[in-house]
């Protein structure tokens, strides 16, 4: 069924056709509409779900936590300061190998406060062992939960969806909401190898030594490597049943593109109309918009910048002291390829600052006329 | 043992099931207070039980990864979210077919009184159907005897030297969680087994969230001797600082060890290391404070 809905509901719908179990969460601006929406499918019994209203993000975590551990489909959404007060349990999510799925909603941290979109919350969140898919449409963020849960739950490895502020989480936009039985026959129910019961007492998560917790992490790193190849069937499978493909990036006209952006989230799709502007001009310009951080694709990545003669990298999000964060990766990823390939690294939109079509103008224009970058890092729009 | 003593031991009928769901191999401290409330309440709760534990001793008691002590599963969950982690374990069970497994958050002072009140508040505010235990041995022990909230006045502790010692009161814990009105609170002391086994068991059939308050003392902790822990367990009780009593819906009071002679808190106080610097003037000062409490406690119990 075709509706006109908000990010924010997107995420609902997609964790309510996921038949999550047990859901707790607590109110933070703009995620607030993503657990209204399910408090009330839980209330009218649409949702057959246990709805755990709790007093913080950290307790939202745990009783997540605690709920998948019993053995239940388990999700929750946050944003931001709320993000950042869970980080602990990001961390017991992955280790305990507890596969929730959960929303975010980029925005950025404070002080000043701030409700706009920028990406330092989740990417800050980079080495918490959590799976991390940025969104560009609010069909993509329905689309996501539901093979998110899945990838999840074959790996053990937690995953966050993300959106950004407003200009994905309460803006609206045509989604087709699948019909719940082909989502059943998709994701079949959450049935763990071992969950927490008396039936069979076992200890979780306790006192480690050296002798055994190394082994504890390269399993969880072993199957990370796993999920790039498994996201991209899933994918597949995906597509298959409802005729869309999630896959680890989009490729937009990079093919024969001399330069090629990359992007993440709802920028990503500015970025194409620029792409489509620009080429209109006689420039060969595509866009790589990178769906999935962790586990980052490297691979696919250095296959389609393969062509390319410069490579600009936007980034809604810094890492004080170096640089823009999809930049780092990109950069290591190209790190012992052949090619000599000039690498621009952009800052833009921090604290929700537009990114339109003209920024994109702007840092192609920059990239074309030079031949390496004058300065490390490139401020778009910054008022020196 | 003498035939007469052989022959009363058999006439002798066990006032606790003599089921064990604690075995031997744990990993505390000789004349550890918190391995016997375990050890009771085990036997009440039976073996449909799931603990949470967060960081403290029993984290460490239960014995390091593969192995465990105790015969019913435990999640060793983060230090502040032993009643939050419990709220979602109990509401996992449910969806996924178990209605019947008691969910115990298992946590000690520091883990309940400091830094997990937050998470406590909320799980007792919505009366999650939680069994919440806290064992309390007045510091934090696990880490070396550092001040908690429960941590009484005029106690030593690693960060309350002789000279600068603890002159705060004990945080009230029992009122805080009856002030949530819930269906019920109640202090035990391991020096009161069949008390402690009877709230273990009472708790257990009630739904919500149920708070269990057990003295438990750490002779590493207090510097006391690991014989005395049980006497220490029933003196506490007899000079009315730890009086044993309980609260339904917040409400009603009942004080389940009534005592015809209060003894005085001096003899308590003298045999525990943590207290040998304290002149007689703070002990009556403790004195005073106990009475005041112990006579509120009398009024609310409407057992004058």
């Amino acid at each position: 069924m075709r509706k006109v809905i908000m990010g924010n509901h997107a995420l609902s719908y997609g964790a309510m056709l996921g038949r999550s179990q047990v859901i707790a969460a607590y109110p933070i601006t703009p995620q607030t509409q993503v657990v209204e929406l399910l408090s009330e499918m839980c209330a009218d019994g649409t949702l057959d779900a246990k709805f755990i209203k709790v007093e913080s993000e950290h307790s939202a975590m745990a009783a997540c936590l605690g709920a998948s551990l019993a053995g239940a489909r388990t999700f929750t959404a946050t944003s931001s300061q709320g993000l950042t007060l869970m980080h602990e349990l990001l961390h017991w999510a992955s280790g305990g190998r507890l596969p929730v799925v959960m929303g975010n909603i980029n925005r950025a941290m404070a002080p000043g406060w701030s409700i706009w979109s920028d990406q330092n919350d989740s990417l800050s969140q980079r080495d918490t062992g959590w799976m991390q898919f940025y969104c560009g449409s609010n069909q993509e963020v329905l689309d996501t939960v539901i093979q998110a849960f899945k990838v999840s739950e074959a790996l053990h490895i937690p995953s966050m969806v993300i959106l950004d502020a407003f200009s994905l989480s309460h803006t609206y936009e045509v989604v087709d909401v699948p019909d719940q039985d082909k989502v059943d026959e998709f994701l079949p129910p959450y049935k763990p190898r071992i969950r927490i019961t008396p039936e069979e007492p076992h200890a979780f998560g306790g006192l480690t030594g050296p002798e055994h917790y190394f082994e504890l992490r390269y399993k969880l790193q072993k199957e990370m490597e796993k999920a790039p190849a498994l996201i991209e069937k899933t994918g597949k499978e995906y597509e298959k049943f409802f005729g869309r493909y999630l896959g680890l990036v989009e490729d937009h006209r990079c093919g024969d593109a001399e330069l090629i952006l990359i992007t993440s989230g709802t920028m990503g799709n500015t970025a194409k109309v620029a792409v489509d502007m620009l080429r209109e001009e006689g420039m060969k310009v595509g866009n790589l918009r990178i769906k999935v951080f962790r586990p980052f694709p490297f691979e696919t990545v250095r296959k389609i910048l393969k062509g390319a003669r410069k490579v600009a990298v936007v980034d809604r999000n810094i890492s004080y002291g170096y640089h823009g964060i999809f930049y780092q990766e990109v950069k290591s990823a190209l790190y012992g390829q052949d090619s000599n390939l000039p690498l621009f690294g952009f800052i833009a939109g921090l604290g929700g600052r537009d990114i339109t079509p003209e920024t994109f103008r702007e840092i192609v224009q920059y990239t074309k006329e030079k031949d390496r970058p004058e300065e490390e890092i490139v401020w778009i729009g910054v008022k020196r | 043992m003498s035939k007469e003593t052989k022959e009363k031991a058999k006439k002798m009928k066990l006032s606790l099931p003599e089921e064990e769901l604690m075995n031997s191999g744990h990993l505390a401290c000789q004349g550890c207070g918190a391995t016997l409330a375990m050890r009771f309440v085990l036997k009440a709760l039976g073996q449909k039980t799931v603990l949470c534990i967060p960081a403290c001793c029993w984290s460490v008691i239960d014995g390091p990864f593969p192995y465990s002590c105790l015969d019913v599963p435990i999640f060793h969950c983060a230090f502040e979210t032993a009643a939050s982690s419990a709220s979602g374990v109990k509401a996992g069970l449910e969806m996924v077919g178990d209605t019947e497994t008691t969910v115990v958050a298992w946590a000690g002072d520091g883990g309940t009184f400091d830094i997990g009140i937050q998470a406590l508040s909320g799980t007792a505010e919505r009366n999650d159907d939680i069994l919440y235990i806290c064992y309390d041995n007045e510091a934090y022990m696990n880490t070396g005897i550092q001040r908690s909230s429960a941590t009484p006045y005029g106690a030593w502790t690693t960060t309350t030297p002789v000279k600068h010692f603890k002159n705060r009161p004990k945080k009230d814990m029992v009122a805080i969680m009856a002030a949530h009105s819930i269906p019920y609170v109640a202090t035990a002391s391991i020096g009161y087994p069949e008390d402690l086994f009877r709230k273990a068991k009472k708790a257990k059939d009630i739904k919500g969230t149920r708070f269990l308050h057990i003295y438990a003392p750490c002779p590493s902790g207090w510097k006391t001797r690991p014989e005395d822990t049980v006497k220490l367990s029933r003196m506490v009780v007899q000079n009315a600082i730890f009086p044993l009593y309980e609260i339904e819906n917040g409400e009603k009071y009942t004080l389940n060890i009534k005592l015809r002679e209060k003894k005085p808190v001096d003899d308590y106080l003298r045999i525990q290391g943590r207290f040998r610097h304290l002149s007689d003037e703070e002990i009556e000062y403790i004195q005073g404070e106990v009475d005041k409490k112990w006579g509120k406690l009398l009024k609310q119990c409407g057992a004058n």
